[in-house]
């Protein structure tokens, strides 16, 4: 898996460009977006004004509090908007390694009339047929309708091996901007210009496509509510006041509004967004909406297929199992000579397996000396006619027929050899010389190396996983128990799985599965989270709500991790954020009213200096919390899978227990910083 | 002092959970029309209400019809309400001749009785004949209460429910509310009162020469049977002007725990009745547990304040200690066959709940004393809070914590299996939204003109604690008075009367749509990866939000009222 490295988090290149874009950020018709911070600049705009009007009236006295107080209101906006800039201005160093495959191509376009011309690239459009040749950079998104070539997918995917690409079955679909490295393709172009995946692609990891996923339209719901709840505390303190004799000066209650406003999470939760749509592009991983993300981190049911998932694809050799006296190096030689024209992978596996065990290479014939009898469906076995003799290997009850057809003998321990092979999830292949029974083959699955780990960190975060296959149960049954998967389908065809996702939904659960082929296409559609393989079919791609460029299929843990990583920093800066105002309200109140009730001196618990160092001090933390806080915006909150429980329990005490107690220390530094300067 | 007061609220809490879970199991049974003991009985008297009201019972109401049902029956009582006062002075049951009630006292009266408020901006025994007594404010004391608990049903069914848009039907929750819940208790608690000496007759007042020789008018009449539904509806409204202060409302210590428990029996068994209906009982437990937090904290806290006394009182020769006759601590405002316990018991209760009634006077209470009603209320009414709005208040609140920190988990959020989206939020929002404007707004255009200002007996922050005590309690629909506004003036009468209803209407209607909405959704099935919503941590969790947001919208008045008058009164300075 190549990932792509993440861009330093401090990188002084993108840092300098989202100082400049934060301040393009001020315009309020782009800011109204986002309600939190637009209150703090419209409150801030309303200080300047008062600033403004006491400089003008010469009120010499206030100036100095009001200059700063504003200036640090005007900070806060643009300590957000510096948050949400850093986010896209990674995103962006990206997308500017994906976009030098975008530069000028030049594309073969086949006319209705089968002839050949030259255009530009940027002029395909859907339906379009071009031809690419060796050498040439594949110019649009498109499914290839005739021929086979070697792509190089390294523009895309960071992967330099280059993959074989072909008309029809499950590896058709090509990419804009990779390069076909032999032979050549014919493509149906899919992709309008600048709908293409890569366009999509950096679209989405710059941020400029990006939308409000619906739990961030909720979160932002319950920001806002609290801002205009905290508006009406606000604003009514001011009547409140004056009925106790206090008249409150604007910049003052602005101060209050600001502080008690949730504008830490309201700053910084754009920027996590971002940020974790491009935690799934460093995994290599394209989601097609933020939507799909968040799902992922709801996801309770897992579906993997066993085959290239869960076991590493193929059936191999482990072991030579002799009948009566038949030594072991015999059955081993037989084995290979009945494989040595046997090109499937099981095959070639015994020959590497008789290599290995018992030294023995593997022979060249001549067409004259031996005959190769190839398997198929209908004999279901194979083997080798050498020299009057015929080695036979195959299913078990084919071979007993081969033997029983020369009058030889059938050896008693056979059928419980074969059983227990079957037993344990294998599979038997007997062979035989002549009417003489040798042995058994045993053909295993092997199931990936940590894959029992993995399961079990899926079991803690409350995924179940489902292993699909088309194994008879017994096989299924076995690789279930190596594996520790929770539950198996057998037997299964394409439309098991998607009747299997239509179950756990109307349980209520939600389903995420990965897929490749063309019959994948209706499964992935009705999951809720589908992950297409790049180099799968176009249709399943499209059918899909994420593509991983590395055709991994194990990474659907690493997605369900970045989903679950989104929400939890989301869930933890909004806590941090309301805990916050309990030290900030201990810190403006007494300081409001320290001239009409010098008793509420009793609740200025942190012993600030002065009622302006106070608020200033409050104001200050609020906004410096916002750049201390980006780099956990942008990183996301470590995810532990400990179960729900232990989780919450862990992080409300960090988050809610240390948003409570940070500011109070805050506070209290920036207060004596303050005195110590003589700001206030 | 401190063993006395820890056996008696430990026996008191004994009592109320040994009584409120069979209820709460029995309130599930009612309300999902399971056989009860009294089908045989009241079997009957309900279909012969359908028939004659018309009632299609099978008939499904969505979260829209329900509300529009529930706010129908409302104005029509209110209008009913209305009229019986007006016309008090033409009908039977009046020995002592009371005229019409005035127009704007009538108003703010009939909104505060059927909202379950029972703010009493006038004194009873000068004001209602007996017949605006039984047939108006004693039947509004049931509908009112019964109509609170058929609301939090459907809010319940709305989280129990899902693919569906209907939550039940209003006509049958209220009918059987009252039939089955409410008219039984009452009826095994009013002989109890007679017994202990409370008063429950048509007569006219008693003339009485007293030692010293002057004349007292002995007031009475239907006094009993109001009484017990006045504390099981959390309804509040006193009989006599005194409220359980009065003994003819509650002469003996055991009526004083009868009524204490009457306050919170029904809105403690609701929360039991969702764990049923919700197919587990911890999450009932849970929010009965997060109450319990509360209310103990609460008692504690006032019973503290009320104890340690006033520091000014030991130079003027006032005895505040506990010694031999006497219990001691601020004995100002309050009844001395309560003393200090038993009065500050029935002010956590009557203020955490949406009761209102009160034993002693919490004008007189010191300003801490007086501090933990205020926030009490201002909490949302939700420790216990007014039978059914009390639990459906909870259930808002717990969606909203859930919504906060259940992020937090990495999942989004859900709660009883719903997942918490952008509808429900708004809903939240504008529930949440909605009560800190009705009192604070109110609250600042009373402390600023002077039809607000006139009100006011004492000037300083203890006027201030009075005018924000008087909103706090009208938008909580809890009707307690404070005391010391003189609150029968137009501008209080309007105002007050407005905000109590938009306090019970506007929250009930945000309450009702979000239950609508969770009726529609699937349910979501929860594994080890579901965000917990019982056991301790959830507990403490759901207390901090309720703390937390209360805190933050009111601590700003809260401090410029009582939190200032008590550090005033530490260094010496009353109000």
């Amino acid at each position: 898996m190549a990932r792509q490295k993440a861009p330093a988090l401090w990188s002084r290149e993108i840092a300098g460009r989202a100082v400049v874009e934060s301040l393009r950020k001020l315009d309020p018709r782009t800011l109204v977006l986002n309600p939190v911070m637009f209150v703090v600049e419209v409150t801030s705009a309303l200080t300047t004004v008062v600033l403004v009007r006491d400089i003008v009236e010469g009120r010499h006295g206030l100036i100095g509090f009001e200059l700063q107080v504003a200036l640090w209101l005007w900070f806060t906006v643009l300590f957000a908007n510096f948050a949400e800039a850093m986010a896209e201005g990674r995103g962006k160093a990206q997308a500017a390694t994906l976009r030098q495959a975008r530069t000028q191509t030049q594309a073969k376009l086949i006319d209705e009339t089968g002839e050949t011309k030259v255009v530009n690239a940027t002029s395909l459009r859907r339906e379009d047929v071009v031809l690419v040749q060796a050498g040439d950079i594949i110019p649009a998104d498109g499914e290839v309708i005739e021929g086979v070539a070697a792509v190089n997918e390294a523009a895309v995917t960071g992967e330099s091996a280059p993959v074989i690409r072909e008309s029809g079955g499950d590896r058709s679909a090509v990419t804009g901007g990779t390069t076909v490295i032999s032979d050549w393709i014919k493509v149906r172009v899919t992709a309008n210009p600048g709908e293409t995946f890569l366009d999509r692609m950096i679209a989405l990891v710059e941020g400029a496509e990006r939308r409000k996923t619906p739990n961030e339209i909720a979160l932002t719901i319950l920001l806002t509510g609290l801002t205009i709840t905290f508006m009406l505390v606000v604003v009514t303190l001011y009547p409140f006041a004056l009925y106790s004799t206090t008249r409150l000066d604007l910049p003052v209650l602005v101060a209050l509004l600001v502080c008690l406003a949730p504008t830490t999470i309201g700053g910084l939760l754009s920027a996590i967004g971002i940020a974790g749509m491009d935690r799934l592009v460093q995994h290599n991983v394209l989601a097609l909406s933020g939507r799909a993300v968040e799902a992922a981190g709801d996801v309770d049911t897992l579906l993997l297929d066993k085959t290239g998932t869960i076991t590493l694809g193929n059936r191999m050799a482990t072991e030579f199992i002799p009948v009566n006296d038949i030594h072991a190096a015999e059955l081993a030689d037989a084995a290979q000579l009945a494989s040595l024209a046997d090109e499937t992978p099981e095959g070639r596996s015994i020959t590497v397996l008789a290599k290995r065990e018992y030294n023995l290479r593997g022979r060249e014939f001549s067409e004259r000396e031996a005959k190769f009898i190839p398997f198929s469906a209908h004999t279901r076995m194979s083997g080798v006619d050498l020299n009057g003799r015929s080695i036979r290997k195959g299913a078990a009850d084919e071979i007993i027929k081969f033997v029983r057809e020369r009058q030889g003998p059938i050896p008693a321990e056979l059928d419980s050899i074969v059983e227990r092979i079957a037993r344990d999830g294998g599979t038997p292949l007997v062979v035989a010389d002549g009417a003489r029974a040798l042995g058994v083959i045993h053909l295993k699955d092997i199931v990936k190396e940590g894959i029992r780990h993995r399961f079990e960190r899926l079991r803690a975060m409350g995924l179940r996983t489902v292993m699909i296959t088309g194994d008879n149960p017994l096989t299924a049954h076995a690789i279930a128990q190596e594996s520790g998967v929770d539950d198996f389908v057998a037997e299964a065809t394409p439309e098991t799985k998607l009747r299997l996702i239509r179950e756990e939904q109307a349980r209520g659960r939600l389903v995420a599965m990965i897929g490749d082929g063309t019959n994948d296409a209706p499964a992935l559609a009705q999951a809720d989270v589908g992950i297409a393989m790049n180099a799968g079919t176009q249709a399943a791609r499209e059918a899909g709500n994420m593509v991983d460029l590395d055709s991994n299929p194990t990474k659907i843990i690493e997605v369900v991790e970045i989903g679950k990583q989104l929400l939890m920093t989301r869930g933890a800066l909004t806590t941090f954020s309301i805990a916050n105002d309990v030290a900030k309200y201990f810190a403006i109140i007494p300081a409001l009213f320290m001239v009409t009730y010098p008793e509420l001196d009793a609740l200025n618990v942190m012993r600030l200096a002065t009622p302006q160092s106070a608020i200033l001090s409050a104001v200050i933390f609020n906004a410096l919390i916002i750049v201390a806080l980006i780099p956990l915006a942008l990183r996301g909150v470590t995810y532990r899978p400990i179960g729900a429980a232990p989780l919450l329990l862990r992080n409300l005490l960090i988050y809610g227990g240390g948003g409570v107690v940070v500011p109070f220390v805050g506070i209290k530094a920036i207060d004596l910083l303050i005195e110590a300067l003589h700001w206030a | 002092m401190l063993l006395n007061s820890l056996l008696r609220i430990g026996l008191f809490y004994a009592v109320l959970i040994a009584l409120s879970v069979p209820l709460g199991l029995y309130m599930a049974r009612v309300f999902s029309e399971q056989r009860t003991f009294l089908d045989f009985l009241l079997g009957p008297v309900e279909r012969s209400i359908y028939r004659v009201c018309g009632v299609q019972r099978s008939q499904e109401m969505t979260w829209a019809e329900y509300a529009g049902a529930a706010l129908l029956f409302g104005a029509a009582s209110w209008l009913l309400l209305y009229l019986i006062q007006r016309a008090q002075y033409l009908m039977p049951f009046n020995p002592q001749r009371l005229g019409a009630v005035e127009p704007l006292l009538a108003f703010n009266t009939a909104a505060s009785f059927t909202t379950n408020t029972n703010w009493q901006a006038y004194g009873g025994e000068s004001t209602m004949s007996y017949m605006s007594q039984m047939l108006g404010l004693t039947s509004q004391n049931f509908l009112s209460a019964a109509t609170g608990i058929a609301i939090s049903i459907a809010v319940i069914r709305g989280f129990v429910r899902h693919s569906v848009k209907t939550l039940g039907n209003f006509w049958v929750d209220l009918t059987r509310a009252a039939l089955w819940v409410l008219m039984p208790l009452c009826v095994a608690l009013t002989p109890v009162y007679v017994w202990q000496g409370v008063p429950d007759n048509l007569n006219a007042y008693t003339e009485a020469k007293t030692l010293e020789g002057t004349t007292q008018i002995i007031a009475q009449g239907p006094v009993a049977s109001q009484e017990a539904i006045k504390e099981l509806g959390t309804n509040g409204g006193g009989f006599f002007n005194a409220n359980s202060a009065h003994p003819y409302e509650n002469p003996t210590p055991l009526t004083n725990l009868l009524e204490v428990l009457s306050i919170m029996l029904i809105a403690a068994a609701l929360t039991h009745t969702f764990g049923k209906l919700c197919g587990d009982r911890r999450q009932g437990w849970t929010l009965f547990a997060a109450m319990s937090l509360f209310f103990l904290a609460a008692y504690a806290l006032a019973l503290w304040a009320e104890q340690a006394g006033n520091p000014k009182f030991p130079a003027m020769g006032i005895e505040q200690r506990a010694v031999a006759g006497q219990g001691g601590g601020n004995m100002e405002g309050k009844e001395v066959r309560f003393g200090t316990i038993d009065s500050t018991l029935f002010a956590a209760a009557t203020t955490d709940t949406s009761c209102g009634a009160v034993n002693s006077m919490l004008d007189s209470y010191t300003p801490l004393g007086g501090l933990i009603p205020m926030f009490n209320m201002q909490l949302g009414e939700v420790i216990f809070g007014g039978v059914g709005s009390g639990l459906y208040g909870m259930i808002v609140m717990a969606v909203m914590a859930v919504f906060v920190a259940g992020l937090m988990v990495g999942r989004t959020p859900e709660y009883l299996g719903k997942k918490i989206e952008a509808r429900e939020m708004k809903l939240v929002m504008l529930y949440v939204l909605i009560f800190p404007a009705l009192i604070l707004l109110p609250a600042a255009a009373a402390s600023v003109t002077r039809a607000g200002l006139s009100g006011i007996a004492n000037p300083g922050p203890h006027g201030f604690s009075e005018i924000l005590y008087a909103f706090t309690e009208a938008a909580a629909n809890n009707g307690s008075a404070f005391a010391g506004l003189n609150a029968n003036t137009p501008f209080y009468n309007l105002l007050i009367g407005f905000v109590i209803l938009a306090g019970r209407f506007m929250m009930a209607i945000p309450a009702l749509a979000i239950a609508g909405s969770m009726a529609e959704k699937k349910a979501v099935a929860s594994s080890a990866g579901t965000f917990p919503t019982t056991g301790v941590t959830f507990v403490v969790l759901l207390g901090a939000v309720i703390l937390i947001v209360g805190a933050l919208i009111f601590f700003a008045g809260d401090a410029l009222g009582p939190i200032v008058e008590h550090f005033a009164m530490t260094s010496g300075r009353l109000f």
